[in-house]
Order: structure tokens, then C-alpha cells, then sequence
């Protein structure tokens, strides 16, 4: 497998349309970081040919059209798509200026909402309060989003309620439910099948095709839950 | 002009070349299966690349048209007829005002593409008429009773050429014919008889398989050594191997992101072959490497640009 490196980062083929950045390794929050930091200077770098910037944990996929990274000396696209990336990258990237809002995510827990709320305490060796008290506490860093549109992947869970994920996932989780899976904890933005602990539900439209912008959340965006009884969810849902 | 779905056919649905700019937002590409196909049959009929198409699997619908166009076929070779009289495939063919296109079922191959002169026109979603049959974006699976709108028909005089293409060196659904592969990131974590195997033995496509991706039965793959990961993104074509050791080889509604090691990678040039192979039908691996892979598609594209040029050209004398 060829490898190309440049300061940190790590360039290596994602086959023949893709290339791989690779800035660390695990769920970390640093790596990922550096991955917020490298897509928002490669969307401002503007690379011919690229048509999608997908960032992961402590990864970055740059999707190119290898017709449009030939070049004279027949030397093949990747390598240089790979060598344009390694000079933007001879400066660092800066971390992303962002607006370090924290964005409030209202979640109804437990009950018909969080149906594996009373599982995760009982695992957790907490009371429901406490979970809730835990789970509200935190505030999350979007780690990134991926297994649907809007599914947004959460940093920053209280390491007191990890829990491994459901051995068998459910066909139907309903659209806004709040679970952990393992050490994350992340929002079914629409009805999908699904492995993790739901343990709440939040009346918020996630992801609209339509909207502008789609998405609520985006990669690297700060979120905290606030916890709203039965009626003010109600309320939300049809506001 | 309108077209009245019918008959909807087992899966047909509005494609183009897909969905771009927001992969980041986890939506997925979409768009033709067989890019190759949708191209060649939106110039036959006239159209730019970015046309829509409707792209039809397996059992083609029944369309009836309320106004004279043009269309044209390509792809997966199915018996389509319009009164009776074959309507053959490969070339633009003209149809009358209250036509009736009946489109059978698919001799050999698994897809084709009808495209209308205009195009069909869809409101975008996320900048792309594809519909995400998965993720639910976009159009929906044609039923029974839809309208589709397609833009202006252009009738020429002689709106149905004596030519057509030859679609051998664009169209390829032999199974007998091996698929070029790139080794994957992981390709190496392979045990020495799973990366012998995943080159020499053979694998059947799945029931299960769809546009998400095809479930490759055969060998069960193995890992020499586990690897440790989270989620990376994906591509199309992308050959996961899943726990129970049968890839999947993903196709154009995949996931944007997924945390099974990578063992291969489908050679684009040889995409739009895979996604003609039907369910029950094999697919032999043939190794290739990153460089050749990339030369092969920069040449097919060079020859189809080439070939949607002198289409143009000829359309237009």
C-alpha cells in the first residue's frame, strides 16, 4: 500500500476516486479536532475536482474525479491530488473559526421515550436521575456524521454510562431518539434501524433536505441536552 | 410533457450522476447505478450529461406518454414495446402522443436507463434529482398512477435514426468476466488464505444485495491478526468485510462512513459491470493496482466523451 506523508498527516488512496487523511488513530479528541481543522481548510483551498469532504473520527476522505488531476508528465491523479493536499498542508491548518455556541438539544427522557433508560441505569449502577443529572451534565463535541443524514456522533459522554451496544438491534427506532452505544451517544435523526440504548427522544427535526442548512448539526459544533418533561415535548413537536 | 407511470416495474427511479457536497452531513451520493448507461442513453436522447433518467431494475414498467418525444434505452438488454412493435435499445426512437412503452423484463443485465428529450425534470434535492431509495431523499419508487414531467420535446424530422450503438465496448454483464479490484487499506490483515481466495475463488451475489451494496457469499474471509477501528469513511465500491467473513462490495447508496476493515476496491472503470450483475449470479475478482486502475478510467472516459461528441454531432446534421 502506498503511503504519502506530509506534517502529521498521513495520505494514503481511499481507492481510485478517494484519498484517506489520516491525523490519529481511536476515538480521540484531538485527532478529531484535526480533522475539523484540515476539512475547513480544505474547503477553503477550494481543490479542483473534489466533490465531497467527508470527515470521520481521525479521518478525512477527499472524493476527487481523476479526470481532472491528469497531468502532462502521465503522472497518475492520486499521486497528484495527494501532493496538492501535502503543500496545503505545509502550514498547519488553524482550528476552524467558529461560533463556540453551545447548541441546546431538549430531550424528553425515559418512559415511552427512552425506552432503554431503566437498562442503562440498572448496567450503570445509577439511579434514573442520575443518569439524566450525568447525560445533561456534559457538553458533547460533534465527532462527526455519518450512518444516516444527520446522525450526529458525540464526544464527551460520562464515562459512567458507556454501555456496549444492544446484541440485537432494533429494526425501528423512532425518529429523535437520544442513545448511547458505547462510549458515544448520538441522535436517530430519522426512523432507522438501530443498536443503540435509546434513552430519550428530542422533539427537534435533525435533518430537513430542504432546509437551509440540512443538517442542525455539524461536524465539530458543540451540544448539550436539556432535559423537558412530556408536555413541553408536545409543545415542541408542534411548534 | 407528462409520462404516466402505468405499471411501475420492481424498481424504477429517477437518477442522475448524483449527489454531491453534503457526504459531510452523512447523504449519501445516490444516482445511477451504471453511470455508463445513463450517459449514453441521455445523449442518444439528446441530452446533457446531468440529465435525469429513470433507471429500471430487473422488470421494466408500462409508460404512456401524452405528448410525441424522443427516447432512448440503454443498458441491461430488456424486450420493450410500444404496440407491439420492438422498440429497440441503444438508439433515440421516436414516440407518438398517447404512445404506450411497455418495457419487459431484462434478458441479461440488471439495469437500463430510459431517457426522454428535456430530461426529466425533478426538483432538486441537495442539488440532485437522484432518488436515495435508502436514506428516502429525493424522488420516491415509482408507483402506479405517478406523473413524471419531462422538459421540452425536441422532434426532429428524423427523430428516429437508422443508427445505434454498438454496446459491447460500453455495456458488459457476463458474469464470466472478472472484476478489477485495488487491494484495500486492510488487504494485508487478510490471513494468506483469505488474500488468495478473495483473487481466485468465486463469490455469488446475494439476495440481500441492493443499491446500498452486494453481499458476496462464497469463502469465508478471515483476518490473520484483528485490527482496532473506529469509523472511516467509505467510497463506492469500497469491499467491507463484515465479522461473519462475506464482503460486502458497496454500491452507490452506502453509508458515508462505516468502521469494518476495507479489504478491496472496486476499480471505478469496472463499476458500472458490477452493478449489471444480478443476485445469483457470480463475481470473480482480478487484481489491479492503483496506477492501471486509474489509467483504465482515464481512458474509458476519454473514449465516452469521445463517442458523446460524434453523438451530438450526428444528432445535429
Amino acid at each position: 500500500m502506498s503511503r504519502e506523508s506530509a506534517p502529521d498527516v498521513v495520505i494514503e488512496p481511499l481507492g481510485d476516486s478517494a484519498l484517506l487523511l489520516r491525523f490519529g488513530a481511536g476515538l480521540d479528541a484531538v485527532a478529531n479536532a484535526r480533522v475539523h481543522a484540515a476539512l475547513h481548510t480544505l474547503h477553503a483551498a477550494g481543490l479542483p475536482g473534489v466533490v465531497d469532504l467527508v470527515p470521520a473520527y481521525a479521518t478525512l476522505a477527499l472524493h476527487y474525479r481523476p479526470e481532472v488531476w491528469t497531468d502532462a508528465n502521465g503522472r497518475v491523479p492520486w499521486r497528484n491530488v495527494a501532493a496538492a493536499v501535502r503543500v496545503i498542508f505545509r502550514t498547519p491548518p488553524e482550528p476552524a473559526p467558529r461560533d463556540d455556541a453551545i447548541i441546546e438539544v431538549p430531550v424528553c427522557y425515559g418512559g415511552a421515550f427512552g425506552a432503554d433508560l431503566d437498562a442503562l441505569a440498572a448496567h450503570a449502577k445509577l439511579d434514573i436521575a442520575d443518569v439524566v443529572a450525568r447525560h445533561t451534565a456534559a457538553t458533547y463535541r460533534v465527532a462527526m456524521i455519518g450512518f444516516a443524514p444527520g446522525f450526529p456522533y458525540l464526544f464527551g459522554l460520562d464515562p459512567a454510562l458507556h454501555m456496549p451496544r444492544r446484541a440485537s438491534p432494533r429494526t425501528r427506532v423512532p425518529a429523535g431518539s437520544v442513545a448511547i452505544g458505547g462510549a458515544q451517544t448520538g441522535i436517530y435523526p430519522a426512523e432507522l434501524p438501530g443498536g443503540w440504548h435509546l434513552i430519550g427522544q428530542t422533539p427537534l427535526v435533525l435533518f430537513d433536505a430542504n432546509g437551509d442548512p440540512p443538517s442542525r448539526l455539524a461536524p465539530g459544533d458543540r451540544v448539550r441536552f436539556v432535559a423537558i418533561d412530556a408536555q413541553r415535548f408536545d409543545e415542541l413537536s408542534h411548534a | 410533457m407528462n409520462v404516466e407511470v402505468v405499471k411501475p416495474g420492481l424498481l424504477s427511479t429517477l437518477q442522475d450522476r448524483g449527489r454531491h457536497g453534503a457526504a459531510m452531513l452523512g447523504v449519501g451520493t445516490a444516482g445511477a447505478m451504471d453511470d455508463v448507461a445513463l450517459r449514453l442513453a441521455n445523449a442518444l436522447a439528446g441530452n446533457g450529461a446531468d440529465a435525469a433518467a429513470l433507471e429500471i431494475t430487473l422488470i421494466g414498467p408500462r409508460l404512456r406518454f401524452d405528448a410525441a418525444t424522443t427516447i432512448a434505452l440503454a443498458g441491461a438488454g430488456f424486450h420493450a414495446q410500444i404496440g407491439g412493435d420492438p422498440v429497440p435499445m441503444w438508439q433515440a426512437v421516436a414516440v407518438e402522443r398517447g404512445a404506450v412503452l411497455d418495457i419487459g423484463t431484462a434478458r441479461h443485465g440488471a439495469r437500463a436507463y430510459l431517457a426522454i428529450a428535456g430530461g426529466f425534470l425533478v426538483d432538486a434535492t441537495l442539488g440532485s434529482a437522484s432518488t436515495d431509495v435508502n436514506a428516502r431523499l429525493g424522488g420516491h419508487v415509482l408507483k402506479a398512477g405517478d406523473r413524471l414531467t419531462a422538459g421540452a420535446p425536441t422532434v426532429r424530422k428524423d427523430a428516429s435514426p437508422r443508427w445505434s450503438l454498438d454496446p459491447r465496448p460500453w455495456f458488459d454483464a457476463d458474469a464470466a468476466h472478472s472484476i478489477r479490484l485495488i487491494r484495500g487499506t486492510h488487504f494485508d490483515a487478510l490471513d494468506a488464505a483469505s488474500r488468495r481466495a478473495l483473487f481466485e475463488r468465486e463469490f455469488l451475489i446475494g439476495n440481500e444485495s441492493n443499491r446500498v451494496g452486494f453481499r458476496l457469499e462464497g469463502p469465508a474471509l478471515a483476518l490473520g491478526t484483528p485490527i482496532e477501528m473506529v469509523s472511516e469513511p467509505l467510497a463506492t465500491g469500497t469491499l467491507q468485510l463484515p465479522p461473519d467473513g462475506q464482503p460486502i462490495a458497496l454500491m452507490v447508496e452506502h453509508p458515508t462512513v462505516g468502521g469494518y476493515p476495507r479489504i478491496g476496491q472496486v476499480a471505478a472503470v469496472d463499476l458500472p459491470r458490477l452493478a449489471q450483475r444480478r443476485p445469483g449470479e457470480s463475481v470473480r475478482f482480478e487484481e489491479i493496482d492503483l496506477a492501471a486502475a486509474q489509467t483504465r478510467y482515464l481512458e474509458r472516459e476519454r473514449a465516452l466523451d469521445e463517442l458523446i461528441d460524434a453523438i451530438r454531432e450526428r444528432l445535429s446534421a
